[in-house]
C-alpha cells in the first residue's frame, strides 16, 4: 500500500510530508526531489523507481504530488486517490497552488490522515468529509450524539456520498450534457480516428433521499422497447444537428451512486444522487458522429524561404444553430520571420511565441465556410532536419451533442416527503466542444 | 488567518521560542506553536527535542489541536519511545471517549506508533474498538491489525486478533467489510502458508455482496482479494465473473482494472466453447478502450495492462487499433507505449493504415519515439508478409531523410527483415551502403556488417567495405568485433582468393591481441576450422539460418501468467514479478493462472511447457534482453536486501524468472529434451528421458542457489523448497517421480519421492546426471534396494557433488557478454 506522500513545489521544497509505513524513509523525500525534480527534464514515465522505492507523481500547475511504496501496490488505486485528493483539495480551499497548500497545511494533514490509513484510502468523498473535517477545528467538539453518529454512518454506510435530511424549498435539478468530439483527419480529409467522451454532469438541488431513474437514447434500451415504448419520453428535446433516433454507446461508466448490477441487467441507470454538483456518467461513442467542423488545409512551400497555407474550415449542422469560440491554430516553422494573413470572417494573428497562426472566430452558424491565407516566410537555415508539420487544431463550441445523445427523462421519487416528480423544477442543456480536433497537413 | 507564515521561520534560537510558547497558558499560542513545529517537522528540520513539550499539549479539548499533536507523536515517538509512554493515558482514555470520531482517531494514531512499550497497552482498546457499535470505529481498528501486525506478528497472533479480523469479513457495513478483507489480504501476504484469507464460496458470497456496496476503494481492495481465489469448477468461476462484470461500467479505472484482473483470470477455467465464454470477452474490450480516456498516468498504467492482455488474449482487442494512434500531445510516455500495442496488433487486415501513421510518427520530434517507430516498421515487415515490400520501401524513404539516428534504426531492422525473406530484398543493398560512414552506434553497426558479410558475393568491394571497419578494431565495441570476424570469415569463404590476407589479420587480431574471451575463442575456432577442413567451414560458417520468428519482444508465457495475476498492480506497469522490486517476503510467492476445468496441467498447457524449455535453449520465440539478464546477476549478489545498494531500476529488476517460477514447470513438462535421467526399470526396460538439465535451478529459486554457492552461511534446516513434479506418471510409463534440492550437514542432497503408479512392480532403479552448469553429479550410486510394488512411494535421498563435469548453459553465456 501507499507507503508516503508528499507534496512539492516546483523548486522541490516539500510542502506537505506524511509517511504512512516504517519501509519509508526520510530519504525518500529527497530521493524524488533529486532524480525526478531537479532532474528538469521531461517527464519519460510517472512512475520512478528510485533505489527499490517506486514513485507515482503527478503534477498540477506547478506543484508535484508523489505517493511512495516499497509494495507491489494497485497501481492504478494510486493514481485515482492522486487524483481524488487533489479534487478534496480543491474543493476545500481551490486551486492547488503553492500558497493555497501553505495556507492550509493543517487542513492537509488532517484530510490525510482521514482519507488514507496505513496506506489504505478510505472515504473521500467531499460531501462526506465537509460534514467532520472543516476548517474551524473547535465546531466538530460541539456535534451531538446523533450528529456523530450521522456522521460516522455517512461516512461508512452505503450512500457515503449523500446526508439525510436535505431540505430545499424548490426541488430542482440541471443536467448538463457535456460532450468533447476527437477528430484526427489526414490531409486528404480521410477520418483516421474520431470519438466523442461524453459526461452527464447533474447539479441537484432535491429534498430527501430522492430515488433517481435516468434515460436516453441509447440504442440497447430503445432496441428492446421496440416501436411502441417510446411514449414516455418526458424530456424529448429538439436540440440536436441529426434526427438520429437511437445511438450506439461503446461504453459508459458511473458515479459510484449508480447500480451497476442494475445497469448490467436491465440497462437502466437508477441512483440516489449526491447533493449538489457531481458527474452522472461519462460514455464514449464512435458511431455516426456529427463532426461539426471540416478543415481543409493546403501547405506549399515555395522555395527554401517560403511556404503557402491556405485554410478552409467548413461546419456542417443546422443552419439556425450557432457554433461559438472557434478557434483555428495553424503551426508555423520554428524559422518564421514574418507572416501576413488574410481571412474572410474573424480575427487572425501570428503568435511568434507559440509557433502559430491563431484564427479566432466569435460566431459562424451551421452549413458556411470560410478560409484563411497566409505567407509564410522562413529564415534559411543550415538545419536538415525536415519540418515535422504538426498538424492544425481546432476549438469550437456548439449548443448540440456531436454524439446525438438525448436526454429521454430523468424521473424523481422521494417515497418519504411529499413531493412528486411533477414538482421537480428541471433544466438539460446540452454542449459539444473540440477535445483533440486534428487535421494533418 | 493564513498558515503560510509558518513556514517562514528561520531565525535562530527558534526552539527556545516555541518551547516557550508550547507551555505558554494560552490554548490559541499553544495551538499556534504547535502548528509551528509542525511545518519544521515538514521541511526537514529536527524538532524532537520538543518531544515532551509537545506530548503536554495533548490532554485538550480542542480536536484539530489534538491531531496535530498526534502527527508530531507519528513521525518522534520512534526516536523518543521512553517519552513516548507520558502518552498512552491519554490514548486509552481517548478510546474510550463517547465520540466515535475520537476513539477511532486514538486507535489509528497508536497504530502508527512504533514503540513496544506503547504496543502492549494498545491491545485491549484494540480488542474494544474491534467489537465497537460504532461502523467507523470498526473500520479503523480492522486497519490497526494490519498496523501491529507489522510491528508484532507474534503479539497479533497470540491476542486472537487474528480470527476476530475474520469474523468482521461477515460484518454489517460494508466498509468494515472492505477494511477487514485489506488487513488480512496484506498479513496474509506475509504468511504465504497461512490459510488466513480462508476462501471458500460462503466468504466469497459475502465479499460479492459487500462489493455492490461499499465505496471505491472498498471495491478495489474486494476484487483483489477475490483475484486469489481459485473457483472449484466453471461453474462457481462463470458465475462470480457474472457477478464481477457489473464493475466494468465503474467510474474508477482501479476498479475497472482489478475487475478486468479477476476475469482475465477465471476467464481461464471457462471452457472455449461456452457461449457465456464469447460473450465475456466481448464485454472486456469496451471498457479497456474507455481506460484511454483517463488522465495520462492512469492512460499509462492502462496501456502497460493493456499490453499483457493483448499478448495474452489478443482477440479482445483485435479490431481496436485506432484507438491507440498516438495523438500528437500526447505525454511520450503514453506515446512509446500506445506504439508498442499497435505493433502487436498489427495484422494483414489494418497494415496499411498502421504503416501511414508509423511513417508520420518518424517524422516527430522525440528521439526514442522516432527510433521506435521505425524499429515498428520493420516489425510490421516481419509480421505481416504483404506488407514487406511496402514497409521496405517506407524505410528506404527513411534512409533518404540522411537523419542520422533514423538511418542507424532503419539500416539494424533492415537485416531482420532480410533474414527473414531471404533473397528478396537485397536490391536496396546499394542505398545502405551509401550510409556506411554515418553510422556510429554499435548495433547499426553490427547490422551492416553483417548485411556486408552475408552478401559478400553481390557487393563488388565487399572487401574494402569491411577493411575500412578493421582499421580501428580495437575501438570497436565486442558486438562490431565479434560481427566483423565473422563476416570476414564468410567473405574468406565466397571469395578465397582476394582476401586470404584480409582474413589472416581479423583472425590475428581476434586471437593475439585482443583480451576479449569470447572474441578469442570465436577467433581460435574460425582459424582451426578453416586451417583443418576449408569445406567443413563453408558448411558451419554459410549454413542456412533458422527463420527468425515473427513476434520478438513476447514476455516469455510464465512470467506474462504471473502478470496477468498482477493486472493493476506495479508489477504489471514494471513487466516483472513482484519479488524483483519488492523487499523480503512480501509478494514472493509465484501467482498462477488456474487450470481449464475438466483437464490436466501438463496435458491442458503444451504450449507452456515447450516455450519454457525453449526459453534455456535456443530461445525461438522469446529473446531474453541482455539488460535483464544483468540484473538477474546483480540481484543475486545483492540478495541480504538492506545491504542492496542503489541500482538503476532497469537493471536491479531482475528477471527472476529464470531462477524462480520459470522453471517449475520445466521438468513438469519437457521431455523432449536430452536424456538426462535415465530410470531403467526392470519392467519396463525403456529409459525414460527427462532433461533434469539443470537441477538446481529447478526446484527453490534462489534460496539453494545461494546455499549451493557455498559463500552464505544457511542455518542448518534452512529452507528446503517443496518437492514438485518432475516427471509426470503418464509420460513415464508408470513412475512418478517429484523432488527437491536440499542442503543437509552441508551436503547437497537430491530428495526424490518415486511413487509407481503403474500396475507392475518396478526394480532396477539407476539415475545419471547430464551435464550442467553447475557441475551436479551424485557422490554415490541411488540407492532403492526394495522392488517398487504398484501404488507405493518410497522416498529416497541423493547426495551430490559438485564435483562433475560443469557444462555453460546458454543464459550463463549470455551473462558474460
Amino acid at each position: 500500500m501507499i507507503g508516503g506522500l508528499f507534496i512539492y513545489n516546483h523548486k522541490g521544497e516539500v510542502l506537505i510530508s506524511r509517511v504512512y509505513r516504517d519501509d519509508i524513509g526520510r530519504n525518500a523525500v529527497d530521493a524524488f526531489r533529486v532524480n525526478v525534480i531537479h532532474a528538469r527534464q521531461q517527464v519519460r514515465s510517472p512512475v520512478t523507481n528510485i533505489a527499490r522505492t517506486s514513485f507515482f507523481h503527478v503534477k498540477r500547475s506547478n506543484i508535484w504530488l508523489a505517493a511512495v511504496t516499497k509494495q507491489n501496490v494497485n497501481a492504478a488505486m494510486v493514481f485515482e486517490f492522486l487524483y481524488k485528493m487533489c479534487d478534496v483539495m480543491t474543493a476545500y480551499f481551490g486551486k492547488i497552488s503553492e500558497e493555497n497548500i501553505k495556507n492550509n497545511f493543517v487542513l492537509i494533514y488532517e484530510l490525510l490522515d482521514e482519507i488514507l490509513d496505513f496506506g489504505y484510502p478510505q472515504n473521500s468523498e467531499t460531501g462526506a468529509l465537509k460534514t467532520f473535517i472543516t476548517q474551524q477545528g473547535i465546531k466538530s467538539q460541539h456535534h451531538t450524539k446523533e450528529e456523530q453518529s450521522q456522521i460516522t454512518s455517512q461516512v461508512t454506510g452505503q450512500i457515503g456520498w449523500r446526508r439525510e435530511g436535505i431540505k430545499y424549498r424548490r426541488n430542482e435539478l440541471f443536467l448538463d450534457v457535456l460532450e468533447s468530439v476527437n477528430l484526427l483527419m489526414s490531409p486528404q480529409g480521410q477520418v483516421l480516428s474520431a470519438h466523442v467522451s461524453g459526461r452527464v454532469v447533474m447539479k441537484s438541488y432535491l429534498s430527501g433521499m430522492p430515488e433517481c431513474k435516468f434515460g436516453m437514447n441509447d440504442k440497447i434500451v430503445i432496441d428492446k422497447q421496440g416501436k411502441g415504448g417510446s411514449a414516455d419520453d418526458a424530456g424529448k428535446s429538439e436540440l440536436g444537428g441529426s434526427g438520429k433516433q437511437s445511438i450506439a454507446i461503446d461504453d459508459c461508466t458511473f458515479h459510484q451512486c449508480v447500480r451497476l448490477s442494475k445497469f448490467d441487467s436491465e440497462r437502466s441507470i437508477s441512483f440516489i444522487p449526491p447533493d449538489g454538483e457531481y458527474e452522472l456518467m461519462r460514455y464514449r461513442t464512435t458511431k455516426d458522429i456529427i463532426l461539426p467542423f471540416r478543415v481543409i488545409p493546403l501547405v506549399r512551400e515555395v522555395g527554401r524561404t517560403k511556404l503557402e497555407v491556405k485554410v478552409v474550415i467548413k461546419s456542417n449542422f443546422k443552419p439556425s444553430l450557432l457554433a461559438q469560440k472557434i478557434e483555428v491554430r495553424i503551426p508555423t516553422p520554428l524559422n518564421t520571420s514574418g507572416v501576413q494573413v488574410i481571412c474572410m470572417k474573424g480575427k487572425a494573428k501570428y503568435k511568434a511565441s507559440e509557433n502559430a497562426i491563431v484564427w479566432k472566430i466569435k460566431r459562424m452558424a451551421g452549413m458556411k465556410e470560410s478560409q484563411i491565407s497566409a505567407e509564410i516566410e522562413l529564415l534559411p537555415t543550415n538545419d536538415k532536419k525536415k519540418w515535422a508539420r504538426p498538424p492544425i487544431s481546432m476549438n469550437f463550441e456548439v449548443p448540440f451533442a456531436p454524439s446525438g445523445l438525448k436526454v429521454r427523462y430523468l424521473k424523481v421519487f422521494e417515497p418519504k416527503l411529499n413531493y412528486s416528480d411533477h414538482d421537480v423544477i428541471k433544466w438539460v442543456r446540452y454542449i459539444g466542444r473540440s477535445g483533440i480536433y486534428e487535421t494533418r497537413c | 488567518m493564513t498558515d503560510s507564515k509558518y513556514f517562514t521561520t528561520t531565525k535562530k534560537g527558534e526552539i527556545f521560542e516555541l518551547k516557550a510558547e508550547l507551555n505558554s497558558d494560552k490554548k490559541e499560542k499553544k495551538k499556534e506553536a504547535v502548528k509551528k513545529v509542525i511545518a519544521s517537522m515538514t521541511v526537514g528540520k529536527d524538532v524532537s527535542a520538543l518531544f515532551p513539550d509537545v506530548v503536554n499539549c495533548m490532554q485538550t479539548d480542542n480536536l484539530e489541536l489534538k491531531k496535530l499533536v498526534y502527527l508530531y507523536l507519528m513521525n518522534y515517538a520512534k526516536s523518543q519511545p521512553d517519552m513516548a509512554i507520558m502518552a498512552v493515558n491519554t490514548f486509552v482514555k481517548d478510546c474510550e471517549d463517547p465520540n466515535p470520531l475520537i476513539r477511532a482517531l486514538a486507535v489509528r494514531t497508536m497504530g502508527c506508533i512504533r514503540v513496544d512499550k506503547i504496543t502492549e497497552y494498545l491491545c485491549e482498546p484494540l480488542r474494544k474498538c474491534l467489537k465497537d457499535e460504532d461502523p467507523y470505529v470498526r473500520k479503523t481498528a480492522a486497519v490497526c491489525v494490519a498496523k501491529l501486525h507489522d510491528i508484532n506478528a507474534q503479539l497479533v497472533e497470540d491476542q486472537g486478533f487474528l480470527d476476530t479480523l475474520k469474523d468482521l469479513i461477515s460484518d454489517s457495513n460494508p466498509m468494515v467489510v472492505a477494511n477487514a478483507v485489506a488487513a488480512l489480504s496484506e498479513i496474509a501476504e506475509s504468511h504465504p502458508n497461512s490459510n488466513l484469507l480462508d476462501l471458500n464460496p460462503q466468504t466469497i458470497n459475502k465479499l460479492l455482496t459487500a462489493l455492490n456496496e461499499c465505496t471505491e476503494w472498498g471495491q478495489i481492495f474486494i476484487l483483489d482479494c477475490l483475484a486469489n481465489y481459485t473457483p472449484r469448477d466453471d461453474r462457481e468461476s462463470q458465475s462470480i465473473c457474472e457477478r464481477v462484470t457489473p464493475r466494468l461500467s465503474h467510474a474508477n479505472s482501479a476498479v475497472v482494472l482489478s475487475a478486468v484482473k479477476v476475469l482475465m483470470k477465471f476467464m481461464e477455467m471457462l471452457p472455449k466453447d461456452l457461449d457465456y465464454y464469447g460473450t465475456l470477452l466481448k464485454k472486456l474490450a469496451p471498457p479497456l478502450v474507455t481506460l484511454l480516456s483517463a488522465e495520462p498516468e492512469l492512460q499509462y498504467v492502462a496501456l502497460r495492462n493493456i499490453n499483457l492482455i493483448v499478448q495474452k488474449r489478443p482477440e479482445i482487442l483485435k479490431h481496436e487499433m485506432k484507438v491507440f494512434f498516438v495523438k500528437y500531445n500526447d505525454p511520450i510516455y503514453v506515446k512509446l507505449e500506445k506504439l508498442d500495442i499497435m505493433i502487436r496488433l498489427a495484422s494483414q487486415a489494418n497494415i496499411a493504415q498502421v504503416l501511414a501513421e508509423l511513417k508520420e510518427y518518424a517524422t516527430e520530434v522525440d528521439v526514442d519515439f522516432v527510433r521506435k517507430a521505425v524499429r515498428a516498421i520493420g516489425r510490421c515487415a516481419i509480421k505481416v508478409e504483404q506488407s514487406a515490400e511496402r514497409c521496405v520501401s517506407t524505410l528506404l524513404d527513411l534512409i533518404q531523410t540522411k537523419v542520422n539516428y533514423v538511418v542507424q534504426e532503419a539500416i539494424v531492422v533492415i537485416k531482420d527483415i532480410f533474414r527473414k525473406y531471404p533473397n528478396k530484398y537485397e536490391s536496396v543493398i546499394a542505398t545502405l551502403c551509401e550510409n556506411l560512414d554515418s553510422l556510429d552506434e554499435p548495433e547499426a553497426r553490427a547490422a551492416m556488417i553483417w548485411i556486408v558479410g552475408e552478401y559478400a558475393e553481390r557487393i563488388d568491394n565487399a572487401d574494402e567495405l569491411l577493411e575500412s571497419f578493421l582499421e580501428g578494431f580495437h575501438d570497436e565495441s565486442t558486438q562490431v568485433q565479434l560481427q566483423l570476424l565473422t563476416a570476414i570469415v564468410k567473405l574468406f569463404l565466397k571469395k578465397p582468393t582476394e582476401t586470404q590476407e584480409l582474413v589472416q589479420q581479423v583472425l590475428s587480431l581476434a586471437t593475439q591481441d585482443s583480451d576479449n574471451p569470447d572474441l578469442r575463442d570465436r577467433g581460435y575456432i574460425y582459424w582451426r576450422l578453416l586451417s583443418t577442413d576449408p569445406v567443413a567451414a563453408k558448411e558451419v560458417v554459410l549454413a542456412e539460418k533458422p527463420l527468425i520468428s515473427e513476434e520478438t519482444d513476447l514476455i516469455e508465457p510464465t512470467l506474462l501468467e504471473e502478470l496477468i495475476c498482477h493486472i493493476g498492480t506495479l508489477a504489471s506497469v514494471y513487466h516483472k514479478p513482484p519479488s524483483a522490486f519488492v523487499e523480503g517476503s512480501r509478494g514472493v510467492q509465484h501467482k498462477r493462472l488456474p487450470a481449464r476445468a475438466g483437464s490436466g496441467e501438463s496435458t491442458d498447457s503444451p504450449d507452456v511447457s515447450q516455450s519454457v524449455g525453449g526459453a534455456t535453449e535456443a530461445a525461438p520465440t522469446v529473446i531474453p534482453s541482455q539488460g535483464d539478464l544483468l540484473g538477474d546477476l546483480l540481484n543475486l549478489d545483492l540478495a541480504p536486501p538492506a545491504a542492496g545498494p542503489t541500482v538503476p531500476p532497469s537493471m536491479q529488476l531482475g528477471a527472476m524468472d529464470l531462477l524462480g517460477g520459470g522453471l517449475d514447470s520445466l521438468l513438469g513438462g519437457d521431455i523432449g529434451g536430452s536424456p538426462a535421467m535415465g530410470a531403467g526399470l526392470g519392467s519396463t526396460p525403456a529409459v525414460m528421458p527427462t532433461s533434469l538439465g539443470a537441477p538446481p535451478v529447478v526446484g527453490g529459486g534462489l534460496g539453494d542457489l545461494f546455499d549451493l554457492g557455498g559463500s552464505v552461511g544457511m542455518p542448518a534446516g534452512a529452507y528446503v523448497p517443496p518437492k514438485s513434479v518432475w516427471l509426470p506418471a503418464m509420460k513415464a510409463k508408470g513412475l512418478e517421480i517429484s523432488g527437491t534440492f536440499a542442503r543437509r550437514s552441508g551436503v547437497i542432497q537430491m530428495e526424490l519421492s518415486l511413487t509407481n503408479k503403474a500396475m507392475s512392480v518396478m526394480t532396477d532403479f539407476a539415475i545419471q546426471f547430464n551435464r550442467n552448469s553447475f557441475g551436479l553429479a551424485p557422490a554415490g550410486p541411488l540407492q532403492v534396494l526394495t522392488p517398487l510394488s504398484p501404488n507405493q512411494t518410497i522416498e529416497v535421498s541423493l547426495p551430490l557433488s559438485t564435483s562433475g563435469p560443469v557444462m555453460k548453459m546458454e543464459p550463463l553465456n549470455n551473462l558474460q557478454e
